[in-house]
């Protein structure tokens, strides 16, 4: 029992001490109107949980300590209830529902996912295992790391390729499922930029602890220049450099089977790279996107992410080098 | 040998059951014990792959839920239920032995998964069912679960499914129809009463299953679409016959614990069960409202805010006829003579845990509070204190209860406070970092997570609580055996019990009673203000008893469906007929079988 009470203890300066980037992916430190508004139910159901907790531990611990068998004593009166305390007992837990009933009532109709006139839409594809972002209005795609503008309403439209995902990015939002077939709906609106994590939360098979995702939120300039660059055409390789080496490799390898590079591949299978060199992150924002994790992904990427559709590639020495530079060059 | 093979008797069938479920409940045990292991480390853990992973916490929820927990509670029903009603046996005594055989070779056919690798040309730990306990469309489909991994999962629980249908009529009749004279059904030990209950869930959630089973099957062997979307089918339609069957489960899993429970601290206050009817009756409205809260599993599909409203609702109205059972045992303690033997123990500590797997309920009954923690650890840790905290420590309880009475002998009360002790420290530390790692952000069924988030030690605590739990288990089980070797008898009424289990011998002979007895009140063995205790039964019955002798037949049928199940996944039609043509033999021989033998 004091366990569970200095468990209890702990939780409380989880909730207080768990704001900034130890914890990034805390359903306790909110940045958005979304998430706010979940955070401050789940306090509401918290305390009114704890209070219920305390009153029953310690009854129970009453009843423990003051009616323990004494040697010689008589039997204990035979009492089979009291019609009272049943009512009395019924009634009172009922009450604290309702406290907790309405607001949770409340809270469903204001986070059902309708945005407001002027959102930002974004459609959210789930694949195994990794994410693809549309921007209808904008006309661009983003895969796993999402980018979106501090302060405006976001809307969300998501929908599978194949199994059923969840997506969740706690410090902005409750978990929604993605379905093959359907269209399920969030809202947010982030209120600091910063760097959020996510990840799949419904089991989607092998790699569902690879599938993670990464928000960022940016001030409206800075998303603005990023929305540019990739509206612009991938990088055009300089002549004779190693990267325009790299280049024709892809041409020619399996890449092109499943990627699309606009202007040089078209396949249909993988996310798009016109612009990996731009992310922070590669392979379902599983590793940072740095030269060596790209050697390794493209020499074996299922030995990486088990059950990955991309085969180990036959590219090794210069020639690897030289794909690996191409795509870095592909801001 | 060949007795217990063929036998009939509910108290040998009793036994079985309780071995058999117990041995799975170590195999699950092993399994989450492995699963702890793995996630002791961030970033690729102790290196157990995904896939075995994926296979370890499949088969885990799935050994728990109906190879663990059900069967550990008929193995109580088996031998109680007879004996607390004033019976000789059950209803269908031959339908009862069907029932273990098949329950027993369902478990074994869905465990054979784990090395029947190498019989599809594949690995060792490579062809368990490996799509959760909950097999999600449309991961569970041929196109995404093209190997026999599913087979075996949804083969095995159709298996089950008819061990636990035909044992829930057999308990409903048996305690509807076979109660001893004067048992009155608001007479009934609680017990009793809340497995009464649960055979009506049992009988109408089952079929649920079955249904969804069979449309399963049907896409995976047949090539329909119920849940194919590409073919007009629904995934969501399978996440509403699975919970629509789900969630009266849990009832499932819970009431007989509960019932226990009622048992044990009335004996050991030495005081009558605080507000009986009200109990009896919380239990039937638990019932009722169980079958109406099953979206609260599906709050992230998007059924939309109405939907949403209307199940958060339901499911917190579930809270009140719980909260007011754990005030009546709280009421049955106070002012009692408290003696706390280990299986008290056990009680009072399932009233400790389970407030908590239910508080913890509340904040997923919130629908949106519930966006941010389903699908997470903290789910992990309410289904834990819930099913562990609740129906285990319940289970538990009855064990050290009843096991004087189903065996003859003591156990151990040093070993068993041991138990006790270890049990309460391992599980605390196991599940209730569980809340702050999903809290946190770290989602459940990952075989691995980034020490990024900032949950390692939360994990690190979790795993060495569940060693301490495995460490309790193997002291319990020590415990078990050693009264073979060691035993110490035990009376008729060790505990002074009231109920007419305790009337007679400990084990009871084969006829149970040597006249059944006429019973005038709830409580008759004990003297109250308003009765004396009922005279004692005679030791010697005065005229021959007949018992029924043992039969084949209910193993031979039993044997028929895994066949069928074998030719299934083997898609090899003539086994399939080969093990239908068995149980057709099986059922017509039984049912023409000479009553006397």
């Amino acid at each position: 029992m004091p366990l569970v009470l200095a468990a209890v203890l702990l939780l409380l300066s989880a909730c207080s001490g768990a704001g900034a980037g130890h914890f990034p992916q805390s359903t306790l430190a909110p940045r958005s109107d979304f998430s706010a508004d979940l955070h401050s139910l789940y306090k509401d159901v918290f305390w009114w949980a704890v209070g219920v907790f305390v009153i029953v531990e310690t009854l129970l611990l009453v009843a423990i300590a003051r009616f323990r068998a004494r040697a010689g004593a008589a039997t204990p009166k035979p009492i089979h209830g009291h019609t009272v305390l049943e009512i009395g007992w019924t009634l009172a837990p009922a009450l604290i529902l309702v406290f907790i009933a309405v607001p949770t009532m409340r809270t469903i109709f204001a986070t059902a996912g309708t945005a407001p006139e002027g959102a930002l839409r974004v459609q959210v594809i789930g694949h195994q295992w990794w994410w693809e972002y549309r921007y209808p209005t904008l006309n661009i795609s983003a895969y796993n790391e999402l980018h979106v503008p501090v302060g405006t309403p976001i809307a969300i439209e998501m929908t599978s390729a194949d199994v059923i995902h969840s997506f969740w990015v706690p410090r902005l939002g409750g978990k929604r499922d993605l379905i093959q077939g359907r269209t399920n709906r969030i809202a947010f609106k982030a209120d600091s930029t910063g760097e959020y994590w996510g990840q799949c939360a419904e089991f989607c098979g092998a790699s569902h602890a690879n599938m993670r995702l990464r928000v960022i939120v940016q001030d409206d300039t800075v998303f603005q220049r990023w929305v540019d660059r990739q509206r612009a055409a991938p990088a055009t390789p300089a002549k004779g450099s190693q990267e325009e080496t790299g280049q024709q490799i892809f041409r020619r390898s399996a890449c092109i089977g499943c990627h699309t590079i606009t202007g040089i591949a078209q396949g249909k299978v993988g996310p798009e790279l016109s612009h990996v060199g731009s992310r922070g992150t590669i392979a379902g924002a599983l590793f940072p996107n740095t030269t060596e994790s790209l050697h390794r992904w493209i020499m074996n990427a299922p030995s990486l992410k088990p059950g990955a559709l991309m085969p180990p590639q036959n590219l090794q020495g210069a020639d690897l080098d030289a794909v690996v530079a191409y795509l870095q060059s592909l801001k | 040998m060949k007795s217990w093979l063929t036998t009939t008797d509910h108290k040998r069938i009793g036994l079985l059951y309780f071995w058999t479920a117990f041995i799975f409940f170590l195999v699950g045990g092993l399994e989450a014990v492995i699963i702890r292991a793995q996630l002791i480390k961030p970033d690729g853990g102790l290196g157990v792959s995904a896939e075995t992973f994926n296979q370890l916490f499949t088969m885990h929820g799935t050994t728990m839920v109906f190879l663990a927990l059900m069967p550990l509670s008929a193995a109580f029903f088996n031998f109680i239920i007879p004996l607390q009603i004033g019976a000789r046996d059950v209803a269908f005594p031959r339908l009862n032995a069907f029932s273990y055989w098949v329950f027993l070779l369902g478990g074994l056919f869905i465990n054979a998964s784990f090395i029947a690798g190498p019989l599809f040309g594949a690995d060792r730990l490579s062809v368990a069912p490996d799509a959760g306990w909950f097999g999600y469309a449309n991961l569970t489909s041929r196109q995404f679960s093209p190997g026999p991994n599913v087979d075996f999962w949804l083969l095995g629980l159709q298996i089950l499914g008819i061990a636990s249908l035909a044992a829930g009529f057999n308990f409903i009749v048996t305690i509807l129809n076979m109660r001893a004279p004067g048992m009155r059904m608001l007479r009934l030990p609680p017990f009793t009463w809340m497995t009464l209950i649960t055979q009506f869930l049992v009988i109408t959630a089952f079929p649920v299953i079955t249904v969804a089973l069979v449309l399963l099957m049907f896409d995976r062997f047949f090539g329909t679409h119920f849940f194919v979307p590409q073919g007009g089918g629904d995934p969501i339609l399978w996440q509403h016959l699975f919970w629509m069957f789900g969630h009266p489960e849990v009832y499932i899993l819970i009431l007989p614990a509960m019932g226990i429970v009622s048992e044990v601290l009335p004996t050991f206050s030495r005081k009558p069960l605080f507000g009986y009817t009200v109990v009896v009756y919380s239990g039937v409205v638990i019932a009722f409202l169980g079958w109406s809260v099953w979206s609260h599993h599906m709050f992230s599909s998007g059924l939309g805010p109405i939907a949403d409203s209307v199940f958060a609702g339901t499911t917190m109205l579930i809270a009140i006829p719980t909260g007011v059972k754990i005030f009546n045992w709280i009421g049955t303690l106070w002012g009692g003579q408290l003696r706390f033997t280990t299986s008290m123990l056990f009680a009072l500590g399932f009233i400790a845990m389970f407030i908590i797997g239910g508080l913890s309920g509340v904040s997923h009954a919130s629908a949106p509070s519930d966006l941010q923690q389903t699908d997470t650890y903290y789910v992990v840790a309410h289904i834990h204190y819930v099913l562990f905290g609740g129906t285990i420590l319940g289970l538990f309880a009855g064990m050290y209860y009843w096991w004087p009475k189903m065996t003859g002998r003591m156990l151990s009360e040093g070993l068993g406070k041991t138990h006790f002790w270890l049990t309460m420290i391992g599980m605390n530390l196991a599940f209730f970092p569980m809340h702050f790692s999903g809290l946190l952000g770290m989602p459940r069924r990952i075989y691995t997570y980034s020490s990024g988030l900032g949950v390692t030690t939360f994990n690190q605590v979790s795993t060495v609580g569940a060693f301490l739990i495995g460490l309790a288990t193997l002291v319990f089980f020590y415990n078990l055996v050693r009264t073979r070797w060691r035993p110490i008898t035990a009376s008729n009424n060790p505990w002074e019990g009231a109920t007419l289990e305790w009337a007679i011998p400990s084990p009871p002979p084969v006829y149970n009673f040597t006249i059944i007895p006429t019973v005038a009140n709830r409580l008759p063995l004990w003297h109250t203000e308003r009765h004396a205790p009922m005279d004692p039964l005679p030791l010697q019955p005065p005229a021959p008893i007949h018992v029924p002798g043992g039969s084949w037949w209910p193993m031979i049928t039993a044997f028929g469906l895994p066949i069928m199940a074998i030719g299934a996944i083997s898609r090899t039609l003539p086994v399939v007929l080969i093990g239908a043509l068995v149980v057709i033999v099986g059922i017509y021989r039984w049912a023409f079988e000479p009553f006397e033998m």
